[in-house]
């Protein structure tokens, strides 16, 4: 162990003098977490344009019925590539980095507790999502080479056999997800040990800030739902380099046990993107509407419920699939007891908002746009788990207005709140909160034409994944509007970028503390130096920083 | 937002309820709707009543919060003059808390015997008794639909009575497929090695549409759904014709003589002539109003187009290209036309 003055010595040394290419490799070899997490960001963001590409790209294809400008083996590999990026490269890579960058902070500890563990999951992800994206240059697909995957983000069997997915795209498409998944796994072993065996003196598991429970919640279920998805991809694998038969039907394989594996993972998935960002909600919304979060129990009860639950209800996927009545019913019944725990989470966050001084700065006015929208993803969550409005909408573009007002309106503006929050601890500049304002309003408009309009196109029949539609079936309209929202949106992510950039090279210094806020990252510097804290801090309740901004009134006496 | 919703999809609703009326008088009239809130089957009139239950109780508990949600916005945010300090800090109420867990318990489980009750009233796991029983076979990108008992074989466009009940079996020939024609019932896949049965009663005359809804491959989105609900007599004069062999006119002789020479036999059945299984029966291909499973009215200028080469019409779909020369095509075609 070395002594603080040491530390001091270190972190005096002058920076800039150092040549990029030591910089550069400072970055490469690191096993900090706040570089790790700074990393899994911004390789989240770059996906992050990319994917949203892919997508403009597939709203410019249906801004009007009929349309050709791209061909249908070209749009298959875009929603392919879309949602495979946005849930396995863009959501999963920004959360899990967060939760890497905060968890150590958060818990008063000096790093992860696998650190080397964590730069090995770090660039297992980066090969993963290059191994993805090189099918675009090295792949041959159905037509030819140069082929991205086309068999949509779940893969159905028997869609992805060797006779209706000639080439080796689905294989890029296995191995870059499998590898990129092992990234995860590990990245959850390290979060669970964190925040079991590394909280600081004082802190008990019932004084981990709420974002600490979520990420805990979260390990469980990647470490739990995961190698599910793994273990049916080397099935696949096995099918289609070996000649097994698990999921080919030619030879009585099953294709619906390909749907049981795939959901058993895909829904816990759901929670492990939604949890990350119910904690960031956490965290912001009590520091902002200047009141202690309501019913901190009761959340990390609804918490490890929805853990729980989240386990037993995957098969909501599969209610036209064909299973019975009884499974269906089973499913239905299991489903809308999540919706239980969910909606205790949004009482309790409007519940610390009534009655405070709210701020809305731009972390804030993210996390209000979070709740709203997420409180109406929900409630079309609960309306596609009665299983006949299910038999009308599932696979329908509903169904896509469903899951991006829970992945977008949720998880999305969620991740933009944590950001403008965390942004000035990182980097110790404050970002501009007027572009930060035009951002969320930019986006919060956006989303809503863009996806607001795809309920209808479901209820009028449109099902997901076609690369055109007629003209006679009075989707032309709402078409046109969701496309026109992509506009909209592109401006949002501009300002952002613009944003970041610009408060990088002259943001406002942020000092320790800019948000007046209670939780121990706060408590070091801003950004904290590579030992996190000085001195190991002691938490003294949940929220440290309170009982030293009020000696007179601390938070310990209420617990 | 969830009021914007609503009031949009009221709109929408009436406009296309107007439009919806004089579907069923032409056969290949545009503004058909696949509104799944006009249903004109019971299955899909039960799926309807509890839609529009679970939309209300739903729309009702978006209203109430995100009204609270925009009250607590505008009620205490901060104020440039308010009183300096903390605001006072509430850690929780054990009755309110208690309150808004067993509230939704509450709605969730009623939820559930609605769901329940509605389930077992619209997924039969026999016929109705008299129910006409076709067999719906997905392929990549079309569908077959065999009538068994009358012997019967088509593809693409289903015909059935008006008033009787239709038992479908789902099979599939190669991946999985949805059949969701919305305002006849839900959708049920056909997923391959696994039998599904779904059921509707035409209420009345008409031409129902939809499409394929599960992802399929390339053309996925060109594998259109069509039922046509006739009169039973009507009804009843269809089969008559579909169960005639196929005509032989011996002007189109030049045309059936390439149908036999080249490729189109090995995939296409036409009784008499040819009993591939791969493609569409074309026995009776002319009593059909579409080509390529609905991308596009059936005439003699979209077939020449077809055949001359299908991705004309359908990219990426299975049929290929024969390279006909012009008078080839049209001695196909002429032969084709024959096919009533």
């Amino acid at each position: 162990m070395t002594s603080p003055n040491q530390h001091q010595q270190s972190a005096a040394k002058p920076e800039p003098t150092r040549a990029l290419a030591d910089r550069l490799c400072d970055w490469v070899v690191t096993v900090d977490h706040k570089k790790l997490g700074i990393m899994y960001v911004a390789a989240g963001i770059i996906f992050f344009v990319v994917a949203g590409l892919e997508g403009a790209a597939m709203r410019a294809q249906l801004a009007k019925p009929g349309n050709d400008l791209i061909d249908p083996a070209t749009f298959n590999q875009l929603f392919t590539m879309h949602g495979t990026t946005m849930v396995f490269l863009v959501g999963m890579p920004i959360l899990l980095g967060m939760g890497n960058y905060l968890i150590p902070l958060m818990v008063g500890a000096r790093d992860m507790a696998f650190p080397r563990l964590n730069a090995f999951g770090f660039w297992l992800f980066i090969f993963g999502a290059v191994l993805l994206y090189f099918s675009y240059i090295g792949a041959t697909g159905l037509y030819g080479t140069a082929a991205a995957p086309d068999v949509g983000w779940f893969a159905y069997a028997p869609l992805t056999s060797r006779t209706f997915s000639r080439g080796n795209a689905t294989e890029y498409w296995v191995l870059g997800i499998m590898v990129s998944g092992f990234g995860s796994i590990t990245t959850a072993i390290n979060l669970i040990t964190t925040s079991l065996c590394m909280r600081c003196p004082g802190m008990t598991l019932m004084r981990m800030p709420l974002m600490v429970w979520m990420m805990l919640v979260v390990g469980v279920l990647v470490i739990t739902a995961l190698p599910v998805l793994t273990a049916s991809q080397v099935m696949l694998l096995f099918d289609r380099q070996l000649g097994a038969h698990f999921f080919d039907t030619e030879a009585a394989g099953s294709a619906v046990l390909w749907q049981h594996l795939f959901w058993f993972f895909g829904h816990p998935e759901v929670y492990i993107l939604v949890l990350p960002a119910f904690g960031f909600v956490s965290e912001i919304i009590p520091v902002f509407s200047r009141k202690v979060i309501f019913g901190y129990p009761l959340m990390v009860a609804a918490t490890v419920a929805i853990g729980f639950i989240s386990l037993g209800v995957w098969a909501h996927h599969m209610f036209a699939v064909g299973l019975g009545p009884e499974l269906n019913a089973f499913f239905a019944a299991s489903t809308f007891l999540i919706s239980v725990p969910t909606g205790i989470k949004v009482f309790n966050w409007m519940g610390t908002m009534v009655g405070g001084r709210i701020r809305f700065d731009s972390p804030m006015l993210f996390c209000t746009g979070f709740v709203a929208m997420f409180v109406l993803g929900g409630l079309t969550g609960v309306m596609l788990a009665v299983v006949p409005f299910d038999w009308q909408l599932s696979d329908s573009y509903f169904v896509v207005a469903h899951f991006h007002y829970v992945l977008f309106g949720g998880v999305l503006l969620a991740i933009f709140g944590g950001i403008h929050f965390w942004f000035p601890k990182a980097f110790g500049k404050m970002l501009n909160e007027r572009l930060g304002k035009a951002t969320f309003w930019f986006l919060f408009i956006g989303f809503n034409l863009t996806f607001g309009p795809m309920h209808v196109m479901g209820i009028l029949g449109m099902p997901r994944r076609v690369y055109t539609f007629p003209p006679d079936r009075g989707l032309d309209l709402w078409n046109l509007i969701s496309s026109l929202g992509v506009l909209v949106q592109c401006a949002g992510v501009l300002c952002f970028v613009w944003n970041v950039i610009l408060s990088l090279r002259k943001g406002k210094p942020a000092g320790d503390d800019p948000w007046d806020a209670w939780t121990l990252e706060w408590a070091t510097t801003s950004p904290p130096p590579e030992w996190n804290f000085d001195r190991i801090p002691v938490a003294t309740s949940r929220r440290p920083l309170w009982d030293q901004k009020h000696p007179e009134d601390p938070d310990w006496k209420y617990e | 937002m969830r009021l914007a919703l609503l009031s949009v999809i009221v709109a929408m609703m009436c406009s296309s309820s107007s439009q919806g009326a004089t579907d069923s008088l032409v056969v290949c009239l545009p503004d058909t709707t696949n509104n799944m809130f006009e249903p004109v089957s019971q299955s899909a009139r039960e799926i309807r009543e509890l839609s529009w239950l679970v939309l209300g109780i739903c729309a009702a508990i978006g209203l109430v919060v995100e009204a609270v949600l925009v009250w607590s916005i505008l009620r205490f945010r901060a104020r440039p003059h308010a009183a300096k300090g903390e605001p006072s800090q509430v850690y929780g109420s054990n009755s309110v808390e208690i309150a808004w867990t067993v509230v939704p318990c509450v709605i969730v489980f009623v939820l559930t015997l609605a769901t329940v009750r509605t389930i077992r009233e619209v997924e039969l796991t026999e016929p109705p008794s008299g129910a006409l029983m076709v067999i719906a076979i997905g392929h990549q990108w079309w569908w077959e639909y065999r009538y068994e008992a009358e012997g019967v074989v088509t593809a693409n466009e289903l015909v059935v009575p008006v008033g009787r009940p239709v038992w479908l079996t789902l099979l599939s020939a190669d991946v999985i497929h949805s059949w969701w024609v919305p305002r006849l019932t839900g959708k049920t896949d056909l997923v391959p090695n696994w039998t599904n049965h779904t059921w509707f009663n035409a209420e009345q005359a008409g031409i129902y549409k939809g499409q394929c809804a599960e992802y399929c491959g390339t053309q996925h989105g060109g594998m259109f759904l069509r039922v046509e609900a006739r009169a039973p007599a009507e009804f009843a004069a269809w089969i008559e014709e579909q169960k005639q062999p196929a005509s032989v006119v011996m002007a189109a002789e030049q045309g059936h003589q390439l149908f036999t020479e080249l490729a189109c036999m090995n995939c296409h059945e036409v009784v008499g002539t040819s009993d591939g299984t791969f493609g569409p029966s074309l026995t009776h291909l002319m009593s059909r109003s579409t080509i390529g499973s609905g991308v596009a009215p059936l005439d003699r200028d979209t077939l020449r187009l077809w055949i001359a080469d299908p991705s004309n019409l359908k990219p990426g779909c299975n049929m290929p290209s024969l390279k006909l020369n012009d008078e080839e095509l049209d001695a196909m075609v002429g032969y084709l036309l024959t096919l009533r």
